[in-house]
């Protein structure tokens, strides 16, 4: 059986700086526990304005009008170095305004918990209307027809019964009711996160139909990878926000299901997308994933001790369509994936070991045949001034460290592998969005291109964080060329060993 | 440096995560961990 390939990647982005405000956990708990804080007055005053997040070049990497490579000489700070022939559209996907933002998260909603102010719901269905994406669904903007509400209900729903306020440019121009009166997995605040994840994914999944041949209909089968729970109080993450996209996407032939590990979701879904296609299950399978409002503005305060914008200001979204063996995309490698084991061990080195080195082995790869590695994709711009480093340059060095232990490497060759086989982190620090995730969509293009012929796309999360267990997470896969002919799984080295020794056992007893 | 004083461990997921501080602590004669967490920030 052959090895299923990558068909296509979308990315969009999406401008919050009210929700980062209003919704991100790190405000939320000001908020409760200290409601005068400095930090709102402080916030305010850092946020960016869309034309600057547009221009912001880590985000115009991420929907793919520049290489990554192009940020090693890109001066620093970036955020002070805007790119002035940025585009809202690129050819991975798009950004967003918080505007277009929150009329998606009405079009989305089934429950009719979305109310938006009328005027605001008018002005945002114009903008809506000539968008190519949101032409693929019949009726899609339907939605936006019913006549919004008067602003002074807005504020009684807001004030008098919990629910949840959008804002736009300073006013409340919407909210999202309680789903249940009593439940706590059911509250305003949990469904509007749940609806802002599926609205980020379903404009995304309708980028990737715009952009790409595959049809709604084609789908087969969705996997979400975000880090949200839908469900209630009898079972509050019972799913499936897979299938609430599909929906939406017009993908009546499809059905999904949700997969959770932290930021190493994305990964575990598409090792789980490759094993789907090549078994012969499904052929066209979407791993997909949303934003996360809680993590706006999550080291918001770090950034304005040092003067910077409040760059967390970001929703994220992605998909990527695997599929059959087309003889001309690159391939997921499913005989070399890396699985950090239940008895692995935490120790960076015992990580990077289990979900890179051990892998590599098994498939007789050395480190050196890898164009690129694709570990956390954090931007180092949003980390570093919070004190948490720059992730995706420690994952780097852990591995070209690695391979110096190994042999693989001189210890004067640290700085080359570094350099050449990685890239500077540029998403947006939405915890699963950054795992690994954002460059498959370049790794695709570049390997078509023969300019590489192995990436590996390397995903970790941190477990600990449930509070069920003490352990780490990550996984990893090789994307390769895509040689034409079909490529079948490798006989591993103790298969060998097992075919030599059985022959010789029979030859053995025939003597 | 560390013998019979009582340790306070804060890891970073992507640095040195604070089990494996803890056990490096445990190799130290006279060293406690009173209390070790691992943190994540991004």
């Amino acid at each position: 059986m052959s090895f299923p390939v990558i068909k296509g990647a979308s990315y969009s982005l999406f401008h919050t700086p009210e929700m980062t405000v209003h919704q991100g956990s790190n405000q939320t708990t000001e908020r409760y526990t200290n409601p005068n804080s400095e930090h709102f007055k402080n916030l305010q005053k850092s946020l960016r304005s869309f034309d600057e997040f547009v221009k912001y070049p880590p985000n115009q990497v991420y929907i793919g009008n520049v290489k990554p490579d192009m940020l090693k000489c890109h001066k620093r700070p970036w955020y002070e170095h805007p790119l002035e022939a940025a585009s809202t559209d690129g050819p991975f996907g798009a950004i967003y305004t918080e505007e277009e933002l929150i009329a998606l998260v009405k079009i989305v909603d089934v429950f009719d918990l979305v109310v938006l102010e009328e005027d605001f719901q008018a002005g945002a269905k114009v903008k809506l209307k000539n968008k190519q994406e949101l032409q693929i669904i019949d009726k899609l903007l339907s939605k936006l027809d019913t006549k919004g509400e008067k602003f002074a209900e807005l504020e009684r729903m807001v004030n008098e019964e919990h629910a949840e306020g959008m804002y736009y440019s300073g006013r409340l121009v919407g909210c999202v009711k309680k789903a249940h009166a009593f439940d706590a997995v059911l509250t305003a605040h949990v469904m509007f996160e749940n609806l802002v994840s599926k609205a980020t994914a379903v404009v995304n999944l309708l980028q990737m139909f715009t952009k790409t041949k595959l049809r709604p209909e084609e789908v087969d089968y969705i996997i979400e990878t975000s880090e949200e729970a839908c469900g209630d109080m009898n079972q509050r993450g019972g799913g499936n926000i897979a299938k609430s996209i599909g929906e939406v996407c017009g993908c009546v032939n499809a059905t999904g299901s949700d997969t959770r590990s932290f930021c190493a979701a994305p990964v575990h879904g598409l090792v789980q997308a490759a094993a789907l296609v090549q078994s012969g299950i499904y052929k066209n399978v979407i791993v997909i994933a949303g934003g996360s409002t809680a993590k706006l503005g999550m080291n918001s305060k770090s950034h304005i001790e040092k003067n910077m914008p409040a760059l967390e200001d970001c929703l994220g979204a992605f998909a990527i369509h695997v599929s059959e063996n087309d003889g001309i995309n690159p391939i997921i490698r499913t005989d070399v994936v890396g699985r950090h084991t239940i008895g692995a061990g935490s120790a960076p080195q015992a990580v990077i070991t289990a979900i890179v080195t051990d892998p590599l082995d098994r498939a007789d790869i050395k480190l050196e045949d890898i164009d690129k590695f694709a570990p956390e994709l954090q931007n180092p711009e949003i980390t570093v001034p919070a004190g948490a480093g720059d992730v995706t340059l420690s994952n780097l060095k852990m591995i070209a460290a690695l391979g110096v232990k190994r042999g693989d490497f001189l210890k004067e060759d640290i700085e080359r592998i570094v350099n050449e086989k990685g890239m500077p982190g540029y998403a947006p620090t939405q915890g699963h969005i950054p795992s690994g995730v954002p460059y498959i969509g370049f790794a695709r293009q570049e390997i078509l291109n023969k300019k590489f012929n192995k990436v590996m796309i390397i995903g970790k999360g941190s477990l600990f964080l449930g509070r069920l267990t003490n352990l780490f997470d990550g996984v990893s896969f090789v994307m390769q060329d895509n040689t034409g002919t079909e490529e079948k799984a490798s006989v591993s080295k103790e298969e060998v060993r097992s075919m030599v020794a059985e022959t010789l056992k029979r030859l053995a007893e025939s003597l | 440096m560390l013998e019979g004083k009582k340790v306070v461990i804060l890891g970073d997921r992507d640095g040195v995560p604070g089990q494996a501080a803890e056990e490096m602590i445990k190799t130290i004669a006279g060293a406690e961990v009173v209390y070790s967490t691992t943190e994540c920030f991004v």
